[in-house]
């Protein structure tokens, strides 16, 4: 092996480039419908909400903290847009809300994070059971079904002229912005400090406590918008839209090899990753698996992508010390 | 610590119990004043049952969090457990004794499973117990495919476990009494005990003065597996019908009655006593909701407040005790 080439392989996007070939000659052993472009249009569709909160997620571990309310803000919101659209509110009115919404309930979980000093992981915990509550509150157990043509066709339909939905444009699009803040500003630098350790960033003149707020933020509006997304992907504003969505998605940004104690981890892995486990649900649910089912390999794949690395290198430090003795 | 710091944390500790007992208090007043049926003892038995499952799997996520760590595959093995057990009875593979001893073992072994991954895969516990809480559900799928046990499927023999009672108190609350006793007394008076609690306070001086860190947390999982067995084996036997979707979300109230006992989750404090309390005060706003016909849609909304003020006044308490003990050593 080059020495050119070592470092390139030893990296997390690599290994999963690896993964994503495999589960794609996976699926196309498994089912004849699966190489397919229309297939994989599908396949990105359904992976799109995950795929946006992944990103302010991935922002929020590499600061060090987490943020399991998600899914529930994705339910808030789509309720809050069922009961407001059900009232008679437009549409053009009834997003900004729900998008404003989703800033309050992530500037909530900001500051009980940073100005009350309280963990994140028992906070979003408290606000994960807090906003699902709320949209039940909101819409009860309703279904808002009949949504204005425009906006199926925003979540039903593709870019004219090609198979790719509007939805992973959106994503697209901020992936692209996410990039660009983490890896070239003295934002993304000044969010690897923290992570790496709060106190010497803040010596360093970061402001820990307003970043930390902002990204809460950031991410209670990007869920209001998966949850803007998937109403209308599923014609359909119900207050359990997006139950059990946090598993994947603090999959694939975990899978993306960010470090779950911050200070590490790429856009691009995530990425990745996002489409990793969407290829590995799409492969199974072709072969008949039943998506809750599908969730063990699911688990399985995050549990062996953080293990693996570390039994293996220390089999190789036994090894290594192995031939010291002898 | 010794002297002075050290009664201080205790009463600090104390306080935090006696404030969850106010508030259960509060409660307790508050629904009686409105529904005056809350104190029959009927009623008191019903809050009781409903509490006792998850407070024994509370028990065993004491353990693990007072390690600074946590297990959030807790529903996925009751709800696994609950079913196998189930299963074997079905087929009639085994009889009820052994089946209840499997479904027993089944828990400690998937607990296992969890403490190696930690330890041996050097795997942070969140991690590791959100990817087994979806394995474990998955095996529970595949091994249900679909079906699932219902009463008529059982003998009467294991559905008789949760109805019988001894003393007159029913076998499901006596027997979360005397886990949530064995725990405490573990963890309070035994060398195992006391080093779990200084693992969580501070994991390099624990490996400095020779506890064996990695088999201690590996054994506090397997104890957390143990007992979810024992909740899967016992969910059975009060529910009767298990399918592949049973006890799914109850990790979310086990760590919120963990969180508002007053464990810290970040390890080294906290008592069983206080997360029984803790499932207590959570289950008694639940069965608060039925009695006053308030919507079961504003439980998990004020599961929530419920868990925020508590890590709230925690962080609270131990805010102001530590100005005080900075007083106080500025002082001398």
């Amino acid at each position: 092996m080059s020495a050119a080439l070592r470092p390139l392989l030893r990296r997390r996007e690599t290994l999963l480039v690896v993964l994503l070939a495999l589960f794609v000659a996976l699926g196309s052993a498994l089912s004849p419908y699966f190489f397919d472009a229309q297939n994989f249009s599908d396949l990105a569709d359904d992976l799109m909400e995950k795929a946006i909160m992944a990103l302010p997620l991935a922002l929020i571990i590499i600061a060090g903290e987490i943020d399991l309310s998600v899914e529930s803000m994705l339910g808030l919101s789509s309720a809050l847009l069922g009961l407001s659209f059900g009232l008679g509110l437009p549409l053009w009115a009834g997003i900004p809300l729900v998008l404003l919404v989703g800033a309050l309930g992530g500037l909530l979980n900001g500051l009980l994070v940073t100005w009350a000093r309280l963990p994140s992981l028992v906070v979003t915990l408290g606000t994960l059971a807090l906003y699902r509550g709320l949209a039940y509150v909101v819409l009860g157990p309703r279904a808002v079904s009949h949504w204005p043509a425009a906006f199926n066709a925003f979540g039903f339909g593709d870019v004219p002229g090609t198979l790719v939905p509007w939805p992973l444009l959106v994503f697209a699009a901020l992936a692209i912005v996410f990039a660009f803040v983490l890896h070239r500003t003295w934002i993304g630098r000044q969010l690897y400090a923290t992570g790496k350790s709060q106190e010497a960033a803040r010596f360093a003149g970061v402001r820990v406590a307003r970043l930390k707020t902002m990204l809460f933020v950031l991410s209670g509006v990007l869920a209001a918008l998966a949850g803007v997304i998937l109403t209308a992907r599923l014609a359909s504003a119900r207050a359990d839209n997006g139950q059990g969505f946090v598993l994947d998605v603090v999959t694939a940004v975990l899978l993306g090899g960010v470090n779950i104690f911050g200070g590490e981890g790429t856009i691009a892995g995530v990425v990745l990753a996002v489409f990793v486990i969407g290829v590995l649900r799409n492969a199974l649910t072709l072969a008949d698996v039943a998506p809750d089912a599908q969730s063990t390999a699911v688990g399985a794949l995050l549990i062996v992508s953080v293990a693996g690395p570390n039994v293996v290198g220390r089999i190789r430090a036994a090894w290594r010390n192995r031939e010291v003795w002898t | 610590m010794t002297g002075a710091p050290a009664r201080a944390l205790a009463v600090a500790a104390r306080l935090r119990e006696l404030g969850i007992l106010v508030a259960l208090g509060l409660v307790v007043l508050a629904v009686t004043l409105l529904s005056p049926s809350f104190l029959h003892l009927d009623n008191l038995g019903q809050v009781l049952l409903s509490v006792s499952l998850v407070a024994i799997a509370a028990a065993g996520q004491t353990i693990v969090v007072l390690t600074r760590n946590v297990d959030l595959s807790v529903g996925s093995m009751v709800g696994l457990v609950a079913f196998v057990t189930g299963d074997l009875l079905k087929q009639h593979a085994l009889g009820v004794p052994e089946a209840v001893l499997a479904g027993c073992v089944l828990g400690l072994g998937l607990g296992a499973v969890n403490g190696a991954i930690v330890t041996i895969g050097r795997v942070p516990a969140i991690v590791a117990t959100l990817g087994t809480l979806n394995v474990y559900r998955g095996l529970d799928f595949f091994v249900a495919g679909g079906k699932e046990v219902s009463a008529y499927d059982l003998p009467r023999a294991y559905l008789g476990i949760a109805t019988s009672a001894v003393a007159g108190i029913p076998v499901l609350i006596v027997a979360a009494a005397v886990i949530a006793a064995a725990v405490a007394f573990v963890l309070r008076s035994t060398r195992p005990g006391r080093a779990l609690y200084a693992i969580g306070s501070n994991p390099a001086a624990a490996d400095a003065v020779g506890i064996p860190s990695q088999r201690l947390v590996f054994a506090a999982f397997a104890a957390s597996g143990l007992l979810c067995g024992v909740a899967g084996v016992l969910w059975g036997s009060r529910f009767g019908t298990v399918n592949a979707f049973a006890a799914s979300g109850l990790e979310l109230e086990v760590i919120a009655a963990v969180v508002v006992g007053g464990v810290n989750i970040f390890g080294g404090s906290g008592t069983v006593f206080g997360a029984m309390l803790g499932a207590l005060l959570l289950g008694t706003i639940d069965n608060a909701l039925t009695l006053l016909r308030l919507s079961q849609f504003w439980l998990q909304a004020i599961d929530g407040v419920v868990i925020l003020l508590a890590v709230g006044a925690d962080a609270t308490i131990r805010g102001s005790l530590q100005r005080a003990l900075r007083a106080r050593s500025g002082r001398r």
